[in-house]
């Protein structure tokens, strides 16, 4: 059930019609002491939050929307410090509150969900023993007995069902989902009347994050919690939360109620991020019923161009001319077998089967685990298979000697996820850039340097970086620096390995479209490797949805999108987040 | 049912006083920077770094020219002056078979560096060589050479090298010494460097360069070895002064270098009978060994808070 | 939890058998007749000489020498001392004074070394932290004899607070002060490791879940934060094992103190080569147990590794 039609539903808790503000934030500043001097990371934020209510406040990385939770339970990190305005808790100011009082709100009266759950559980100390800690230190329960079974019935709560088997059991040994219920259960455990969540299932596989979602929404509406949502995905906070604040560089720019929000964005930021959204764009492809090629596209405010609606039609558009090319890579039957210590055999990837055509893109789509990555591994000759074929331009690579290989490498280029990983930090730009073509020995020292020009210029980056390195970057721009590497020896397959996974949106959808435009403009072949179906619908001429190292569904994307045929591809559906909302005026 | 009174307002901000930036703008002023160029700049403004810089000039000057800190010869000795403290000709007193302290510290400081430094670049060379092949080829090569290094590693190298040198007594010299604490020492900078690239070698940019094309050794070379290095230049400065004590301890031990050279430790082991009577001949030699060695520590900890995030972190 | 513990005592076989070799190879790889040369230019006792030819097998090829010398150490022969004392005699009369000795040292610096860690990683950048920083830098740098040498002519002759030398029977009080001296060598690793860590480990992400939870500064700082940064200090212990034997060696030698390392000590001044490597072995010996010793201790603190497949 979705929050939207909530309100609709009887709620018993709530009836009791309180209608003073649980939380009132008034003109807040945080700023944090650098060498520079006091930076602000929160500028004159206001918020109001009604009791049974729930307000989800929405930014990019650096908006400052972490550190505006943070400062409501006081725990700014480092040098953090509220600099001005107040923060209410029913009532009660928080912003000068003594440590001994504010001790006794946490827990008690504001519970905390934290971000990721594989950091947030001291790893030296059992389940129940941070549970019940919990329990006893907000006076929930005494004694040994009564802890123990109010810490069952916590996690029980949280849907662990076998809690009391669990109890005695490690971090280590939870999966990153049931680590996450285990929060919840802590940050509910003294039936606080507000909970902070902030970003509580970023870090977890969609279809796991909806059923974790779908939990804590159910449970804090049985309890009566009002809920306070911190995330970035701006269709999980519309799918999840009445209210939406959307924060810009520590500033609110628009508040309100999130359908109202969503339909009709006034300011321009609010705008960009709804024309950004994947999970959005998807869904406004699929309410509208015309051919993509065919849209209208009212242009974004900005010039600059993030509405993934434009890029998907862009794209689809070039497709056309595209038809009966002869396929670039070929796989047949791969299977990747990883032998484990002690206990046998794992089968990573399993008897994979597909085909890409010239010049179109695939999307392998998988949660964690799946084997998408090893696939690309094996395509790009990082590993070895344990079987099957892998032809790519009529050769195959398993056949292929080492200078036959060398030759190939130039024709196949990866791009990786991780933006602070993927380019070497001691190596300035320019080197990094032309490194695959002094290996190949390609032209002179002149050319090549002028070639990195170039590339830097397709990649919509100044010259001026040649001579700069990595860490002066931000992430979308090392991304931009990665693809440009790729592209050096002008190769006609790119496997792009969740290579905008890890971005803002904005400059995900801006990746997206310097994509497209790139593979229209030199007819590359993509193998398009994500977790996030949203991102797919918009890039993506055919889809293979792995699971557990076998392809479960394989179709055109619009055949994938519309008609889904296996259970599981219908369940990453209807995990992408706003897949409720309608938004079909 | 939530209360109609608490539905909110649609705000929306001023665009004035929210302006909207260009989305990912490239950042065009300042100097190009990297891990180097940023642990440059912060190592300078650090007074503990030109503290130590200013000694470590100082004693390698010491070193290299002693004749321009004395004129005393430190091997003409009286023995009428036993124990005569200071006064005189002499800064600091006699030693018991009446040679010049000041003078015999001088010209010490050339040994305790020499070992130093003779340590030092065994170890990194060793340490280098194990650890980067144990990391970076894994499987049985580091199986192989991680053994051979945890047998160096468990036997203690103070203790390794008075095996050494009372075995081979009758070879005693600088070179000597050095190798008997080198090839003892240098477990424990390839563990350091091992673990360094067993962290980078993953690195995506790793294998950003393997699909390239770039060979293995090629790889190791300019794209890991760069990246791991910084650790070991830490353990590398502070090994150094490890190595000058491990020297004085076996000199001191008598195990050491031949009474016949100039060597603090070998200073100090003689003057231990006469503390009580003249404690400048145990104090004086002390104070410029641990000098000497305080002075490398200090830059050993300087240049890890400017390589070491984690050390930057907690400053 | 067991396949741990099998690990780690089979990783410890090749390391035992390679670490025993060297040490035998290092002395008889000398030219001439090893057992002459390993007296140097000493007359031995010729019964002594005869013992050591028994025992070492010089009409067997070199590799049954070995198997032979690490036979030996097996069955608890560990050789005869310069003197025609059996080795093992004089270990079980010298090594409980300095397990004594070492465990007070080990007492010492923990209870300090963790301490003023705790202290100066809560309080980074403060006052205290940067005193705990210079004085560390300082016990860094003084080498071990000379702070043994200072602390006996302040402490003892000058003060009179302790006794210079180890009375007869080595009383517990006597061996404080040496056991202080030989705490300080290790006491600046301790803190600067403790301090980092409690650092590293306030920074963690369950930290502020812990405080977010209600708990208060009281209890997150000993069961959060205290309790994680002991880990690596825990590790520290095997490898400062090592360091406490040298120092062990050099403070019993200053102090008279009449335990293993006083008898190495003596060995070694006099230039008794058959003593010093039986007991250099045997030094070597314990550490290796002592190692493996804190791998398990470190299972015990880590769950992680406790409950490992």
């Amino acid at each position: 059930m979705s929050s939207v039609t909530r309100e609709t539903d009887g709620n018993t808790v709530n009836s009791q019609n309180d209608e003073r503000p649980i939380l009132e934030i008034k003109d807040l500043e945080v700023g944090f002491n650098t060498q520079n001097g006091l930076v602000k990371a929160v500028d004159g934020v206001n918020i109001t939050l009604y009791r049974g209510q729930s307000l989800a406040i929405v930014g990019e990385s650096g908006s400052g929307k972490s550190t505006t939770a943070h400062a409501i339970i006081n725990l700014l990190p480092g040098t953090g410090k509220i600099t001005g305005g107040s923060i209410k808790l029913d009532g009660q100011e928080l912003s000068t509150a003594t440590p001994k009082e504010m001790e006794d709100i946490r827990g008690r009266r504001i519970g905390f969900v934290p971000q990721d759950p594989m950091s947030n559980l001291n790893p030296v100390w059992s389940i129940g023993f941070q549970v019940e800690e919990a329990i006893r230190s907000n006076g929930i329960a005494s004694g040994k007995k009564d802890v123990r079974a109010r810490a069952i019935e916590v996690l029980k709560q949280a849907g662990l069902g076998d809690a009391d088997r669990r109890l005695k059991q490690y971090p280590h040994q939870f999966s990153g989902g049931m680590r996450q219920r285990v929060l919840i259960g802590m940050g509910l455990a003294a039936n606080p009347q507000l909970l902070i969540a902030d970003e509580p299932t970023s870090a977890l596989d969609v279809t796991v994050q909806r059923v974790i979602l779908d939990h804590l929404e159910t449970l804090t509406r049985d309890l009566g919690t009002t809920l306070l949502f911190i995330t970035h995905d701006l269709g999980l906070a519309a799918e999840r939360a009445e209210q939406l604040v959307v924060m810009y560089k520590g500033k609110v720019v628009e508040s309100g109620p999130s359908v109202k929000i969503l339909k009709d964005p006034q300011h321009p930021y609010t705008q960009r991020l709804v024309a950004a959204a994947p999970s959005l764009a998807s869904r406004r492809i699929q309410a509208s019923d015309t051919p993509l090629a065919e849209l209208d596209i009212h242009a974004p405010a900005e010039a600059e161009v993030v509405d993934l609606i434009a890029t998907a039609e862009a794209r689809a558009e070039a497709r056309e001319h595209a038809a009966d090319l002869p396929p670039a890579i070929v796989v047949e039957d791969l299977t990747k077998v990883y032998k484990i210590r002690g206990s046998g055999e794992f089968k990573a990837v399993d008897n994979v089967s597909f085909q890409i055509a010239k010049g179109t893109t695939m999307a392998l789509v998988g949660e964690s685990g799946s084997g998408k990555s090893t696939v690309a591994k094996m395509l790009l000759k990082l590993e070895d298979a344990t079987s099957g074929k892998i032809i790519v331009g009529g050769q195959d690579l398993n056949a292929l000697g080492g200078k036959e290989l060398f030759n190939l490498r130039s024709r196949m280029q990866p791009v990786f996820q991780d933006p602070y990983g993927s380019l070497n930090p001691l190596r300035n730009i320019g080197n990094t850039i032309s490194e695959p073509m002094s290996v190949h020995g390609v032209g002179t020292r002149k050319s090549r340097q002028a070639r990195v020009f170039e590339l830097l210029d397709q990649v919509s980056l100044p010259k001026m970086l040649v001579s700069r390195y990595p860490n002066e970057l931000s992430g979308g721009q090392r991304q931009r620096i990665a693809i440009a590497r790729a592209l050096a020896l002008k190769p006609e397959i790119v496997i792009l390995d969740e290579a905008v996974s890890a971005l803002d949106v904005l400059v995900q959808a801006q990746i997206l479209r310097l994509l497209a435009d790139l593979q229209a403009e030199l007819d590359l072949t993509y193998l398009f490797i994500t977790h996030d179906l949203a991102v797919v619908r918009v890039i993506a001429d055919h889809v293979a949805v792995m699971q557990k190292g076998k392809i479960v569904e394989y179709s055109s994307t619009d055949e994938v999108f519309d008609n889904p045929q296996q259970q599981y591809t219908q369940d990453l559906l209807a995990a992408i987040p706003g897949a409720s909302i309608e938004l079909a005026s | 049912m939530p209360s109609r009174n608490s539905q909110q307002n649609h705000f929306v901000a001023p665009l004035e006083e929210t302006p909207l930036v260009a989305i990912d703008q490239v950042k065009t002023e300042g100097k190009p920077s990297n891990l180097w160029i940023d642990a440059w700049h912060d190592v300078r403004k650090r007074p503990m770094f030109w503290i130590s810089s200013v000694m470590i000039f100082v004693i390698v000057t010491v070193a290299l020219f002693p004749s321009l800190f004395t004129s005393v010869d430190p091997t003409f000795c009286e023995l009428s002056k036993s124990l005569d403290g200071p006064g005189g000709d002499s800064v600091l007193g006699y030693t018991k078979q009446g040679c010049d302290i000041y003078s015999r510290i001088i010209y010490g400081t050339g040994t305790s560096l020499s070992v130093g430094i003779i340590v030092t670049v065994l170890v990194f060379v060793l340490g280098i060589v194990f650890g980067a092949f144990a990391g970076f080829y894994g499987g049985w090569v580091d199986g192989v050479l991680s053994r051979v290094g945890d047998i160096f590693f468990s036997i203690p190298y103070i203790l390794a090298a008075v095996v050494i040198m009372s075995v081979f007594s009758a070879y005693r010299s600088v070179w000597i010494i050095s190798l008997a604490i080198g090839i003892f020492a240098w477990p424990s900078t390839a563990r350091v460097l091992r673990a360094e690239i067993f962290r980078v070698k993953n690195a995506d940019y790793v294998m950003a360069a393997t699909a390239i094309g770039v060979s293995r050794f090629r790889i190791l070379l300019r794209h890991v070895l760069p990246n791991s290095i910084a650790p070991v230049i830490v353990v590398t400065t502070i090994s150094l002064a490890a190595a000058i004590v491990a020297e004085a301890t076996l000199s001191f031990l008598g195990v050491g270098l031949p009474s016949t050279t100039m060597s603090w430790g070998n200073d100090i082991s003689q003057a231990q009978n006469d503390l009580r009577v003249a404690p400048q001949t145990l104090i004086y030699p002390s104070i410029a060994l641990s000098l000497t060695v305080l002075s490398f520590i200090m830059l050993g900890e300087v240049v890890r808070d400017a390589l070491d995030p984690k050390a930057r972190a907690a400053r | 939890m067991a396949g741990y513990i099998l690990r780690r005592v089979l990783q410890a076989v090749p390391v035992l058998l390679g670490t025993t070799f060297l040490i035998y190879f290092m002395v008889f790889a000398m030219p001439g007749d090893p057992i002459v040369a390993l007296f140097g230019d000493k007359t031995p006792n010729p019964a002594v000489i005869e013992q050591l030819r028994e025992r070492y097998h010089f009409d067997q090829p070199f590799i049954v020498q070995y198997l032979l010398f690490l036979k030996g150490i097996f069955v608890g022969d560990f050789g005869i001392s310069f003197s025609g004392q059996p080795v093992t005699e004089i270990l079980a009369k010298t090594f409980p004074v300095t397990l004594r000795l070492a465990a007070l040292a080990i007492f010492f610096e923990m209870i300090a070394g963790i301490g003023v860690g705790l202290i100066a990683g809560l309080r980074k950048g403060k006052f205290f932290d940067s005193s705990a920083l210079a004085v560390s830098l300082i016990l860094i740098s003084v080498p071990v004899f000379v702070i043994a040498f200072v602390a006996q002519l302040v402490f003892a002759i000058n003060l009179g607070w302790f006794r210079a030398t180890v009375g007869p029977g080595a009383p517990l009080q006597d061996l404080i002060l040496p056991a202080l001296v030989l705490a300080t060598i290790s006491f600046a690793q301790i803190q600067r490791l403790t301090r980092s860590s409690v650092i590293e480990t306030s920074g963690q992400d369950f930290v502020r879940t812990a405080a977010s939870k209600g708990l208060s500064r009281r209890r997150i700082v000993p069961v959060h934060i205290l309790r994680n940064s002991l880990i690596p200090v825990v590790t520290y212990l095997a490898v400062d094992f090592g360091t406490l034997m040298v120092g062990a060696t050099v403070t019993e030698g200053i102090f008279n103190v009449p335990g293993v390392g006083r008898t190495l000590y003596q060995a070694i001044i006099r230039g008794e080569r058959p003593t010093v490597v039986a007991f250099v072995t045997v030094m070597v010996l314990i550490y290796l147990v002592v190692n493996l010793l804190v791998d398990l201790l470190y299972a015990v603190l880590d769950p992680r590794i406790r409950y490992a497949k």
